[in-house]
């Protein structure tokens, strides 16, 4: 297959657009967790209750005519493939728990991969709003017009003092996790991350990374979310989420052109250096490549850089995953066989753009 | 990030602690954290789940414990009828068995939530439509009646007056099984 056309039918919308302060924020996601009324929880849940779910969802597909995000459609996770298991896991779309431990486990995607509904995974049903950019408020929207949706066809567990009854108590309430993707390479270059990370947990706020050595976060991303799902109302918990990623946008701004003030000529040749690895490696681990990927972003961002899109991190980050690079292949490939292909992927990546010029 | 512990190797795992609504930040490396039992490891300690934390704070946890022993039947285990699952097994787990089991466990919850929630423990957020109704203009009116008290304290006497009457109004399209103070 030619990169083009894999690239075009791998990435998702949310990869592939801009969307606001997309300089910083890679992505907004909103989950909300629902469960059936009178229905044990998937922890204790029978093979039939579990079936009767699926079932339940088959028939709302095929009976009602929702079509606000597209056309939906129905995967049961024993009928996927283990690799393009996978891919959905990279992409997002359904968790790794799904994908792995949900014998009776079904996803319900829209045709842009904006919403995507788990079945049977922890709760019975996960809606999930994926947007690019910082753009809370909007996932938040489409999420409650999905819910409104299920919840004319099927009555949710709920009462009035816990809210929705979810099956761990750190979900019931709203049940909403809002989150919050960001890539702040000023703040880790200025070391100013240590400094804020702590605050923002004060804040009832949890901020991952990935950390490899030194807590240092891959390619320099950072997921932000709520804690508390209880006493808060869904519009509150993103507006305080909202709140603190644009204090951190701003700070990030601040951090970026306080660097191009002071080391102008030492960024641009961190920025170029790692133009140069990407563009010319033949052998790339995970770690190195979001490292450059995180660089080359920054470049970008800060102008050094024209000729590429501004979403190629979002975009390589994803298909540089062991999943994309087999399904790529077409086949199972060892660790170095995978740092091969990586090298490959990337580097065909960067010339078919260059390339367009 | 250095473990807070041995201070010698990188920590590799950060978590807020809440207890009794007091935050403390953790940062421990894998090891000092199994030592300390803080939390579980989980597929060959690659990572650790919520649940696992959450069931390591409830265990060790005195208020937990001591309601348990202060209940009246103090052999009985608080077991849910539709689920079977029973208070030990859920603080075990961190999960519900079923949607009933708020119900069965309401008594032993609100110190619970209140750990994971910021000291909160009842919801605000959004209602089904078709259980909204009633309960709609509930929250409804118990949202002004907080704004009264606040604007009286304040002394926003005007204001305040308005937010009486608009409570009034919406008292009275109260079915009257709901009414009634709280």
């Amino acid at each position: 297959m030619s990169l083009e056309r894999f690239i075009n039918q791998a990435v998702s919308s949310w990869m592939s657009e801009e969307g606001p302060d997309s300089d910083i924020v890679l992505s907004s996601r909103i989950r909300l967790a629902r469960n059936f009324e009178n229905y044990k929880f998937p922890t204790l849940f029978s093979h039939e209750e579990a079936q009767s779910i699926i079932l339940k969802m088959e028939e709302i597909l095929r009976e009602s005519n929702f079509t606000k995000f597209g056309q939906m459609e129905l995967l049961k996770i024993d009928d996927i493939q283990p690799l393009q298991k996978r891919v959905l896991v990279e992409k997002h779309l359904i968790s790794p728990n799904l994908a792995e431990d949900s014998p009776y486990g079904a996803v319900l995607l829209t045709e842009n991969e904006e919403v995507s509904i788990m079945i049977n995974e922890e709760d019975h049903i996960r809606i999930q709003c994926l947007f690019p950019g910082l753009q809370l408020t909007e996932a938040l929207e489409a999420a409650n017009e999905v819910d409104d949706w299920l919840e004319s066809h099927i009555h949710f567990g709920f009462d009035e003092k816990h809210g929705y009854l979810t099956s761990c108590p750190t979900n019931v309430g709203t049940g909403l996790r809002a989150s919050v993707m960001m890539h702040l390479p000023g703040l880790m270059l200025t070391q100013q991350i240590n400094r804020i990370i702590p605050a923002i947990n004060q804040l009832g706020l949890v901020v991952r990374g990935i950390y490899g050595e030194g807590s240092e976060a891959l390619g320099n991303i950072f997921q932000i979310s709520n804690q508390i799902t209880l006493g808060k109302s869904e519009e509150d918990i993103c507006r305080d989420l909202k709140g603190v990623v644009s204090q951190l946008i701003s700070q990030e701004r601040s951090a970026r052109e306080a660097l191009r003030k002071t080391s102008n000529i030492q960024l641009e040749d961190r920025v170029f250096r790692s133009y140069g690895v990407l563009s010319n490696c033949r052998i790339i681990e995970t770690k190195e490549a979001a490292k450059c990927l995180s660089d080359v972003r920054l470049g970008i961002d800060m102008g050094y850089i024209d000729h590429l899109p501004k979403n190629i991190l979002n975009e390589l980050m994803i298909l540089t995953q062991p999943g994309f690079l087999q399904q790529y292949a077409g086949g199972h490939l060892r660790a170095n066989e995978r740092d091969i292909r990586r090298a490959a992927l990337i580097r065909e990546r960067i010339k078919m753009e260059s390339d367009k010029r | 990030m250095i473990c807070q512990e041995c201070n010698q190797r990188p920590a590799a795992l950060h978590f807020t602690k809440i207890i009794n609504g007091e935050k403390t930040e953790v940062n421990l490396c894998e090891k000092c954290a199994q030592e300390k039992g803080e939390m579980f490891m989980i597929n060959g300690g690659s990572g650790f789940t919520f649940n696992n934390l959450l069931a390591g704070l409830l265990n060790i946890d005195p208020t937990v414990q001591k309601q348990n022993q202060n209940t009246f039947h103090q052999e009985e285990v608080l077991q849910c009828n539709k689920c079977s699952m029973t208070f030990p097994q859920f603080i075990k787990v961190g999960r519900f068995g079923c949607a009933h089991c708020y119900e069965t466990f309401k008594e032993q919850l609100p110190p619970v939530l209140r750990r994971l929630h910021s000291g909160n423990w009842s919801h605000s957020g959004k209602i089904p439509k078709r259980i909204g109704g009633s309960i709609h203009l509930k929250k409804q009116v118990e949202n002004l009646k907080n704004e009264l008290k606040e604007l009286i304290q304040q002394e926003e006497f005007e204001k305040a007056a308005k937010i009486r009457d608009e409570i009034r109004t919406l008292e009275k399209e109260l079915p009257s099984s709901s009414k009634g103070g709280e």
